[in-house]
């Protein structure tokens, strides 16, 4: 037998336009908990989900015990002892916490009846385990991340999990509840479970590892003991591409010019007393942890969600904002972060996303939809974001995410904004197309468009922004210009 | 078509032809009404029932001794009134489309019996009755009006505003309503445009009986929704073609007919046409699930 419980050997993933893994081989020993490093990207959740079966299209080989071994799906990865708690839990939010541990694998007493008594004790044995207090009968709904998190753990613990994956565990957990993980995560290795912690945080890394496997374009770039890491050789190793390169120059400087001003926004779900401007060619990142309520604040200054109190001034005029139209109206948009849900209208083609917002500009004199003006429009914005495209009628649905994202930004170019809220722009594309977009972005700041840039990248946030807003539970907690902004200081505003 | 063209030469002649493209048309304009519902994924279950009960009060209002232009104006706003109806429900209060036309579907049944007792209205003047049954060169007035229709309704689709956020919001509701949009005024319409329209084929339906029929257009949401999606239109929004819908309409159309000249028990027919609206719906995941990969 090998040292290792398992390897994953010159494992290589295409998806269509984009090369996610190259050659990366990645093996993990029994009751040993590897740290995945890697920005976003970089192809740390592709490769888990080869390992846990979701992409069944893969070329390289997986050995679990010295055998050879390749998922079809899921349950196939799951029955080995392969457990993958995402980012985003698989929970029924209106069943009870014990109802979601048993879910598909309920207890009976026969004849298709539940034995709630059975799994009552049991959920309660599997959280004094894990040193949680959840009642078994909450409904998910009413559970904090936190707790959520442990049924997802639990749930995976329940069936003889050999090797636990923990995607980005700690993204929306307070100080606290992080060091409480921590100290579970080290009880299930001294009880011989493997642990693969992927994450993006450098002190978690060195806090919790035995080892740091770090991942950049998709490629294996680096591998150390924890014992003999710092945070200056992880850094090293993740960022192995000039920052110079990735991100864009600007020419100009913002203007005096307030264009754009929120006073004292307040809305659901928990968005309270938020104040801030814009200047005219101005980039201002707004930075902070998932879930701090920055999606939740561009819906409301978009109009798309109600707002409780508060105004919104445009070239120092209060204008009223109910409805995404009045905001398009008024030369504001707002990219999504998530391309398919609120980007595009992904059964449509390049041409008609591009002119969504902007129907009233494509009739002719009759009042009909001219063609003429529609590719014109298409076509100024295709070559200005240099998307690749087949051709204007190509399918969205069909395009890379890099493309798709450049088809968003087309739209709302489309309208001539103002102001521009840009929502994780860069998710999920590939590095040149990021590259790509950050030059966009400063080109659009120094046409004159005000941007508010929210992104989860404190880098990219640090590089591209003017100015840095933070927020943390529906409220701003810093505003700090670019050159008094560090990492330290932007993610103390982000957790206070 | 050519299997029961070799098994009855009746569906080939002249006659035949005649009558299934009148019957075609009838179906084919209530189809391309509930279209335009579908397109927005949503989907309205009422309209035969409002070819019931337009007809209905349209046939009323002429017995009454109302000019009989007059009366058509009445039977069409009948069912704009409903779709709006329909459509305020649906797209500004928010309840599924289902269980509001669902319910509309009793409703307006139920309004018809209250109206008729059940009976049948025959006081229609002769002169509405030839204009209905006439032939504008060689061609019934039923299949005129739907060419009509048919043309009128690939314009709005294709070439205006509208239609392209009728397609839109199809095809992703979030994203449109983001982009600007005024999603519930596109719906909102969509019902109108689909109940007005099968107050269209209530009107015909008058000339084509003699009379308003309480039972006219029973059951017709059935053939009118599967000639939709036989037509290729997906049950989940945002594709479709009124050329698809036409064809649709015409399989269905033939379909019965042939089963009609066949001897085919009526009770067997209905079977029939049921098991060809599941097979069509299934068609419809499939090739979704093939276009998504």
């Amino acid at each position: 037998m090998s040292e290792w419980l398992l390897e994953m050997r010159n494992i290589s993933k295409n998806f269509p336009g984009v090369r996610a893994l190259t050659d990366v081989t990645f093996a993990v020993r029994p009751g040993e908990i590897v740290s995945l490093l890697g920005e976003n990207g970089a192809g740390k959740s592709t490769l888990m989900k080869i390992l846990t079966g979701v992409h069944a299209d893969y070329d390289g080989t997986i050995l679990l015990d010295d055998r050879e071994v390749r998922f079809r799906n899921t349950h196939e990865a799951f029955a080995c002892g392969i457990s993958i708690v995402f980012q985003e839990f698989n929970l029924c939010r209106n069943l009870s916490a014990m109802e979601n541990l048993f879910l598909g694998n309920e207890v009976t007493a026969g004849y298709g009846f539940l034995s709630r008594r059975q799994m009552r004790h049991r959920t309660i044995a599997a959280f004094r385990s894990l040193h949680t207090e959840v009642d078994p009968d909450a409904l998910v709904v009413d559970l904090g991340v936190a707790q959520q998190q442990m049924i997802e753990i639990a749930k995976a613990l329940a069936h003889h999990t050999r090797i636990l994956i923990l995607d980005e565990p700690t993204s929306a957990l307070t100080a606290r509840e992080i060091q409480g993980l921590f100290a579970i995560l080290r009880d299930l290795k001294a009880g011989g479970i493997s642990i693969v912690f992927i994450t993006h945080k450098l002190n978690e890394v060195l806090a919790i590892s035995d080892r740091v496997v770090c991942l950049k374009d998709g490629e294996l770039s680096g591998e150390i003991e924890t014992l003999a890491a710092t945070e200056d050789r992880l850094v090293a190793m993740m960022v192995r591409r000039a920052l110079d390169r990735l991100y864009a120059r600007r020419r100009g400087r913002p203007s005096d010019e307030v264009v754009f001003e929120a006073r004292g926004i307040s809305g659901p779900p928990m968005i309270r007393d938020v104040s801030f401007k814009l200047r005219k060619g101005e980039i201002v990142g707004l930075a902070g942890l998932i879930g701090a309520g920055r999606t939740e604040l561009a819906l409301l200054l978009m109009g798309a969600q109600r707002k409780t109190s508060g105004a919104v001034f445009l070239d120092g005029r209060e204008v009223t904002i109910n409805h995404p139209a009045d905001a398009v109206r008024h030369g504001l948009g707002y990219a999504s972060e998530d391309r398919k849900q609120l980007g595009l209208v992904l059964p449509m083609t390049v041409r008609e996303n591009t002119t969504l917002s902007v129907h009233r500009r494509i009739l002719n004199r009759l009042g009909l939809i001219s063609a003429a003006k529609e590719n014109e429009i298409t076509d100024r914005h295709v070559a200005q974001l240099r998307i690749k495209i087949s051709g204007r009628e190509q399918v969205t649905r069909n395009l890379s995410g890099g493309n798709q994202q450049k088809v968003v930004l087309a739209k709302w170019l489309a309208i001539r904004p103002h102001v521009l809220i840009l929502d994780e722009p860069t998710r999920g594309i590939d590095v040149g197309a990021k590259a790509e977009v950050h030059k966009i972005i400063a080109d659009l700041a120094d046409e004159g468009v005000a941007v508010l840039l929210i992104s989860s990248e404190l880098t990219e946030i640090l590089h591209m922004s003017d100015r840095i807003l933070v927020m943390h539970e529906g409220r701003l907690t810093a505003d700090v210009p670019r050159e008094q902004a560090s990492e330290q200081i932007l993610m103390k505003a982000a957790v206070s | 078509m050519v299997l029961i063209a070799a098994y009855r030469r009746e569906f080939v002649s002249p006659t035949n032809l005649y009558i299934v493209s009148r019957q075609v048309a009838f179906t084919a304009i209530v189809s391309l009404g509930v279209f335009f519902v579908i397109l927005t994924s949503g989907i309205d279950l009422s309209i035969g029932s409002v070819v019931g009960l337009s007809g209905v009060l349209c046939g009323i209002a002429m017995a009454a001794g109302v000019p009989a232009w007059l009366a058509v104006g009445v039977g069409l706003l009948t069912g704009a009134v409903i779709g709006a109806i329909n459509g305020g429900i649906v797209a500004y209060v928010g309840v599924t489309s289902f269980i509001v036309t669902l319910g509309m579907l009793s409703m307006a049944r139920g309004a018809v019996l209250v109206l008729t007792h059940g009976d049948s209205i025959r006081a229609i003047p002769d002169s509405f009755i030839r204009v209905g049954l006439a032939d504008i060169a060689g061609v019934p007035v039923p299949v005129v009006v739907l060419a009509v229709i048919a043309a009128a309704a690939h314009v709005v689709l294709t070439y205006t505003v509208f239609g392209r956020r009728v397609y839109a919001v199809g095809g992703n509701e979030e994203a449109t309503e983001l982009s600007g949009i005024n999603v519930r005024r596109v719906k909102f319409f969509t019902y109108v445009i689909s109940s007005t329209l099968s107050s269209v084929t209530g009107i015909l339906f008058i000339a084509r009986f003699r009379s308003a029929q309480a039972n006219a257009g029973l059951g017709m949401e059935l053939d009118a929704i599967a000639a939709t999606v036989i037509g290729g239109t997906s049950l989940m929004g945002g594709q479709g073609s009124v050329l698809g819908v036409l064809i649709g309409a015409t399989i269905m159309g033939v379909i019965r007919n042939g089963l009609v000249l066949m001897d085919v028990s009526a009770y067997l027919q209905e079977l029939i046409i049921g098991a060809i609206i599941v097979l069509a719906a299934t068609l419809d995941v499939v090739r979704s699930r093939r276009r998504a990969r």
